[in-house]
């Protein structure tokens, strides 16, 4: 009754290929950005902001990027977390040897650097595919830890590659608020959400899909494999590699190479694929279930007030987050966005039969 | 001379362990082609039960014979592996027939969180030990040819030994028996394996329980050298670069894949670790693999790939 696009006629080219063809969506998408710049940083606690919105945000942003690689492209990747791990030390790096630079730059400076690791790494998926892709890109996150934590220079010899960042500031307003910061990543996100939301609608998104469904078919019709991976990898790359900056800026503070471990690989990659390979939207969806889950789990005992000695709890956790997963794939292979467009279609005609 | 034999054994030696864990993963690849990335926490599970049933049997029967009571407890933790073979068939395996690669994949990570979890839960999570009678003497050997004679470690020797009669016997079981003919026919062609009659789903269950027992031996071997604690589940991760640069689809390509990765990891860490400060062992061998693979796309052994449109 409220969702349908009866009489919403597109009568130019420009019309039809905006991002939000329907009406609902666009008003719908306004109030959400409305709600998330204004109401969320006037209401929200600063645990609340802490502890669930910045992370969620940021996670949301590498799903977006590993998305792109995995969901649009076909090339499974195991190696996000080293691609993170360049952008934040990168961004620190420059940070720390040229003071001068601005915060932003200095974030997309990191992103530029995973960019030149990931494409890289990226280069054996010229020759190698499938699951031996997946275990190779495993190369990258190994020695991208072992890098960070061996190698002095990039971490300015401090002991065992913990680094911590000074005070954040912008144009000279401070991100010290949990506000400033959620507003900060906030713009980042909502940026490159659009960015490669429209990426993926534009030709080069095309070849992506085309290089994902079949490689062989789409070079016999002359997409040229080498480029379209490797720009996947590179997009990729820039995009996980900012969201490593943010998090080790503005999430974490100081940290260590642990922090960008294999888990986080894995994680990342729940999200892509509990949110839905190749949505957008759906990177959302994942990052929110990864995110929001261990938090339930961490309270629900609690609010029952089972007493729980910490390390059973940790495992009782581990166990119904692992069943979670397995759940979700039986129950829905495409993911979270599937859900969403399904019920999407069921609301333009509800409430009537037809 | 006889420094860098000494190397080359232990790596041999390790090797022999690679091998039998990526060869849990190529069975269960083979048979039903899923990427079971959960491989170590089946590792974990098998050594954990291990270590806390030859404590507890002695001690609810009321026997003290250490051998008793490690083959009542072997034999447990093979009825533990049918158990989950048999559950991860029933709940995960048969709902996700036909889906993709990717989602199996990621359905193995979620069976690995919670076999990591249910066996810390059953079981305990301090560090146990196995004691299995293994000799724990370093021994010399070849004295006569080289002045003070090789180093070798007997634990390892005796684990290398039993890995290789493992191995053998899989081999046979694989070549002589009925049912290994029928995983056979299964790994090489599900529809038609099926056509004829064979019950996939029997099958699944077979080929993880088989993976589960190799996990077992594993777990064993390992436990015993290092204790069994959480780092077991890790070991998947040692495995992986082996089961790639052997072929995935290819049993005696994880064994001679075990064996490169094995020495190339070993000989890197003492020749070229110092160089660079050392720790090398853990990307040493993904990087191997990978450069290996540039040549060779499926592996030293895996069945070629061939494109059509």
């Amino acid at each position: 009754m409220f969702y349908r696009e009866n009489g919403q006629f597109k009568t130019t080219y420009r019309s039809d290929q905006q991002i939000f063809p329907i009406r609902q969506d666009r008003i719908f998408i306004s109030l959400l950005l409305i709600v998330a710049f204004v109401a969320v940083p006037l209401l929200a606690s600063d645990y609340f902001l802490k502890a669930i919105l910045i992370p969620f945000l940021i996670l949301a942003l590498a799903a977006i990027g590993l998305n792109i690689l995995v969901g649009y492209c076909g090339q499974i990747s195991l190696g996000t977390g080293a691609f993170m791990a360049v952008g934040a030390y990168a961004a620190w790096n420059v940070g720390v040897r040229m003071p001068a630079v601005p915060l932003v730059a200095q974030i997309l400076i990191g992103g530029c650097f995973a960019t030149v690791v990931g494409v890289i790494f990226g280069i054996p998926s010229l020759r190698i595919r499938g699951l031996y892709l997946a275990v190779a890109t495993l190369a990258a996150q190994f020695f991208v830890d072992w890098a960070f934590l061996r190698i002095p220079f990039f971490t300015n010899h401090s002991s065992s590659g913990s680094v911590s960042v000074p005070a954040l500031s912008i144009l000279g307003v401070s991100l010290q608020t949990a506000g400033a910061k959620y507003l900060f990543v906030l713009c980042f996100v909502v940026v490159f959400a659009l960015l490669a939301k429209n990426l993926v609608r534009s030709a080069i998104g095309r070849e992506w899909m085309a290089i994902r469904d079949m490689d062989v078919a789409a070079s016999v019709i002359g997409i040229r494999p080498m480029y379209a991976k490797l720009s996947a990898f590179a997009v990729s790359s820039f995009i996980v590699g900012v969201a490593g900056a943010l998090w080790g800026f503005l999430h974490l503070g100081s940290w260590e190479p642990l922090a960008f471990d294999l888990n986080r690989s894995f994680q990342l990659l729940f999200m892509v694929i509990i949110g839905g390979l190749g949505s957008i939207v759906g990177s959302f969806y994942g990052a929110a279930f990864i995110v929001l889950v261990p938090v339930l789990l961490n309270h629900i005992p609690s609010w029952f007030g089972i007493p729980i000695a910490v390390d059973t709890a940790t495992h009782i956790e581990q166990m119904i987050f692992g069943a979670l997963i397995v759940f979700f794939l039986i129950a829905e292979p495409h993911g979270l966005a599937r859900l969403w467009s399904i019920g999407k279609e069921k609301l333009r005609i509800w409430p009537f039969p037809h | 001379m006889s420094f860098f034999l000494e190397t080359l054994f232990g790596g041999l030696m390790s090797g022999m362990l690679y091998s039998l864990i990526g060869l849990g993963f190529v069975l269960i690849f083979k048979a039903s082609g899923v990427f079971n990335f959960a491989q170590g926490a089946m590792v974990l599970v098998a050594a954990l039960s291990m270590a806390r049933f030859s404590s507890w049997i002695p001690h609810w029967l009321g026997f003290e014979n250490l051998i008793l009571a490690n083959v009542l407890a072997f034999a447990a933790s093979a009825v533990v592996m049918w158990l989950m073979a048999w559950a991860i068939e029933r709940l995960v395996l048969r709902h996700l027939v036909n889906q993709e690669a990717t989602t199996l994949l990621m359905a193995t990570l979620g069976i690995a969180y919670f076999l990591e979890g249910i066996g810390q839960i059953a079981f305990g999570s301090s560090v146990y030990s196995i004691n299995v009678g293994m000799p724990k003497d370093p021994a010399f050997i070849l004295d006569s040819i080289f002045e003070g004679g090789l180093l070798i470690n007997l634990e390892d020797l005796t684990a290398a030994l039993i890995s290789a009669l493992l191995v053998a016997a899989l081999a046979l079981f694989f070549q002589v028996t009925a049912t290994g003919r029928a995983l056979r026919a299964v790994a090489d062609d599900h529809q038609a394996a099926q056509s004829i009659g064979i019950p996939l789903n029997k099958i699944w269950v077979i080929v993880w329980t088989v993976a589960g027992l190799v996990a077992l031996v594993a777990g064993i071997i390992w436990g015993s050298k290092f204790g069994v604690q959480f780092t077991l589940a890790t070991a998947t991760l040692r495995a992986l670069p082996v089961v790639i640069l052997g072929g995935l689809t290819s049993v005696p390509g994880a064994i001679i894949g075990g064996l490169i990765i094995g020495v190339g990891e070993k000989l890197s860490e003492v020749y070229i670790g110092p160089m660079v400060g050392g720790g090398i062992e853990i990307w040493f061998a993904y990087v191997l693999a990978l450069v290996f693979l540039l040549f060779r796309p499926q592996g030293l052994f895996g069945e070629k790939i061939i494109d059509r449109v």
